[in-house]
């Protein structure tokens, strides 16, 4: 399938990737050729296969949902490129 | 101690075991090199004050009962280190000082290990030649202008260097194996679940494995004993009991069979690689182990369905960075959307970009089934190959790579040819099994090249006998001029 230039930028939105337009139309040559690529597999018959989405043959351990840390507020919010003493600050959401 | 740098871990260890040398003199040897050089980019950050006076600490005090006492490693910048910067090759995370330790590196500094510094790396391990790190490429000391492979790039050039004496990186379609063989190293990735995920930027969930870069293979084992064991922090690691892989090893492998599968004879490949494979079968053959025609039917189909999970699971992974509660945040931008786009935009490369994008729209409504759900399926066609030869095999040899080290620049602008690199270390990831590179030969350039041994989940001790009784047979001998100390 070739991906146009429409389709790379409903898929930025959706990634919440901005582009300008020269990125575009270069993601929309490599994208073309990475999916002709990939729709190799459609040479292959799947209906009758089981999707593999782990390879453990064991279902995931669940754990007991009760804190074991905690308190480091301040140590979390170092990271933070933008903040007050106890919250991330955003732009404005509401007007 | 002259050339001490030089020396595998092995013997390094031996030296401090028997107090012949002491961990600030050796951490000191190796800080010196690193000092020297001046050309490799091996390193994004340098730990070499704190790394000195943590080994003098050890000094004062030496515990000798444990696997690494004293010795300094520098680790891939993917892996979090508490209180040290840790980027994973990008700008989005330039700043970003985790406050707590991956779980790997914390085994390693409970065996005495001290750090010596975080190593250049593809942006969040996206790529084959550490062309995609926001800190620049890293060189091979192999040779001036050439790749050291990805996406453990660094920690390849580090380690052939003589930079650290061992090294971890990441493995999630041959990020370990391939670096290995382009610098003539070894490298394992280990079963996924062996290694705990936890505190490891996160790139492809169900491929992503930690795994040791040495310089031989027992060195190697030292290292994953080092490192392997269950971690109730990561869901997905295996609940099994720790072995002792260096004290098991053995060059014995009268016996074992091996399978040559006939798919990897890949269209254009170099008759080096040919030859290599051809005298790994007769090595393997003088050790004692028979030699069976396999086939692996799918192996075609490995690389395209890696583009379809691995992206998938990153664009999941990635989501993450938002610009809000760590990393890069752009200050452009009107509104929360705006300061959102703006931000991955900008704090992302190129690479990192189009995987997210690829990852989105396979996951994008009214294509899942298409691709994600196919590739699944096609991933559980590649599995059962594996599982069918191994009834009939206990390991299969192939080359690591269908090339030797590559110029830089040579294949950046083609994703496709980049992505074909990797495409006799993928299937290994897919499939979840161990698999071990190491030093084989050299092509007509004088470049490495590596040979590759694939075996079955958590069979990780034949794997590295196998590789031992070969290596032992190989006598591979790098002797690199030090051209990068100018």
């Amino acid at each position: 399938m070739s991906i146009d230039k429409d389709k790379i930028k409903h898929v930025s939105k959706l990634a919440r990737i901005s582009l300008d337009e020269k990125k575009i139309d270069t993601l929309a040559k490599d994208l073309t050729s990475i999916f002709k690529f990939i729709e190799q597999l459609n040479e292959l018959k799947t209906e009758n296969v089981e999707p593999l989405s782990s390879i453990l043959d064991k279902p995931l351990r669940s754990r007991k949902d009760v804190v074991d840390d905690g308190k480091i507020r301040d140590k979390i919010l170092e990271n933070s490129p933008k903040k007050n003493e106890e919250f991330f600050v955003v732009p404005k959401v509401i007007e | 101690m002259s050339n001490i740098t030089k020396k595998n871990l092995t013997e390094i260890v031996k030296l401090i075991k028997k107090k012949e040398i002491k961990s600030e003199e050796l951490t000191q040897s190796f800080v010196d090199n690193i000092e020297k050089d001046k050309k490799l980019n091996a390193f994004i950050t340098k730990c070499s004050e704190t790394a000195l006076t943590k080994a003098k600490n050890f000094d004062k005090k030496p515990i000798l009962d444990t696997l690494l006492p004293g010795i300094p490693i520098a680790v891939k910048d993917l892996f979090c280190t508490k209180n040290v910067k840790t980027t994973a090759g990008s700008k989005m995370l330039e700043n970003f000082i985790p406050n707590y330790e991956s779980t790997i590196t914390n085994n390693l500094w409970n065996e005495g290990a001290i750090l010596l510094g975080k190593l250049n790396c593809d942006e969040y391990a996206m790529g084959s030649s550490n062309e995609t790190s926001y800190f620049g490429n890293v060189i091979n000391p192999v040779a001036e202008n050439t790749v050291p492979g990805g996406s453990s790039g660094g920690s390849a050039s580090a380690l052939a260097a003589d930079l650290t004496p061992t090294t971890i990186g990441t493995d999630t379609g041959g990020s370990i194996r391939q670096p290995a063989s382009f610098t003539g190293t070894v490298g394992l990735k280990p079963t996924y679940g062996l290694c705990s995920r936890w505190g490891i930027v996160a790139f492809a969930s169900s491929l992503d494995q930690a795994g040791p870069m040495t310089k031989t293979v027992e060195d190697c084992a030292l290292m994953l004993e080092a490192m392997a064991g269950f971690d109730k922090k990561d869901s997905t690691s295996i609940n099994k009991k720790k072995e002792n892989y260096s004290e098991k090893l053995t060059d014995n492998i009268k016996g074992l069979k091996i399978g040559i599968p006939k798919e990897y004879r890949v269209d254009g490949m170099p008759k080096e690689i040919d030859e290599l494979w051809e005298n790994g079968k007769k090595l393997l053959k003088e050790a004692g182990a028979k030699i069976i025609d396999i086939s692996l039917p799918h192996t075609k189909y490995a690389l395209p369905t890696y583009y379809i999970v691995a992206p998938a699971e990153a664009s999941s992974n990635l989501a993450r960075y938002d610009g809000v509660k760590y990393g890069y945040r752009s200050l452009k931008g009107n509104n929360l959307i705006e300061m959102y786009e703006n931000t991955r935009s900008e704090g992302f490369g190129d690479e990192v970009k189009r995987r997210i994008l690829i990852g989105t729209y396979v996951l994008s409504s009214g294509y899942y089934d298409a691709y994600y759900l196919k590739a699944q399926k096609v991933r559980q066609l590649i599995k059962r190959d594996f599982d069918n030869s191994f009834k009939s095999v206990d390991a299969i040899l192939t080359p690591s790579t269908p090339s030797s080290a590559f110029k830089i620049g040579e294949k950046k602008n083609d994703p496709i040819s980049m992505y074909l690199n990797d495409i006799f270390t993928v299937p290994v990831n897919l499939a979840g099994i161990p698999a071990i590179s190491i030093p084989a030969g050299k092509d007509n350039k004088n470049f490495p090249l590596g040979l590759q041994f694939i075996g079955k989940p958590l069979d990780e001790q034949k794997l590295l006998n196998i590789a031992f009784a070969v290596e032992k047979r190989i006598n591979f001998n790098q002797d690199l001029k030090r051209w990068w100390e100018s």
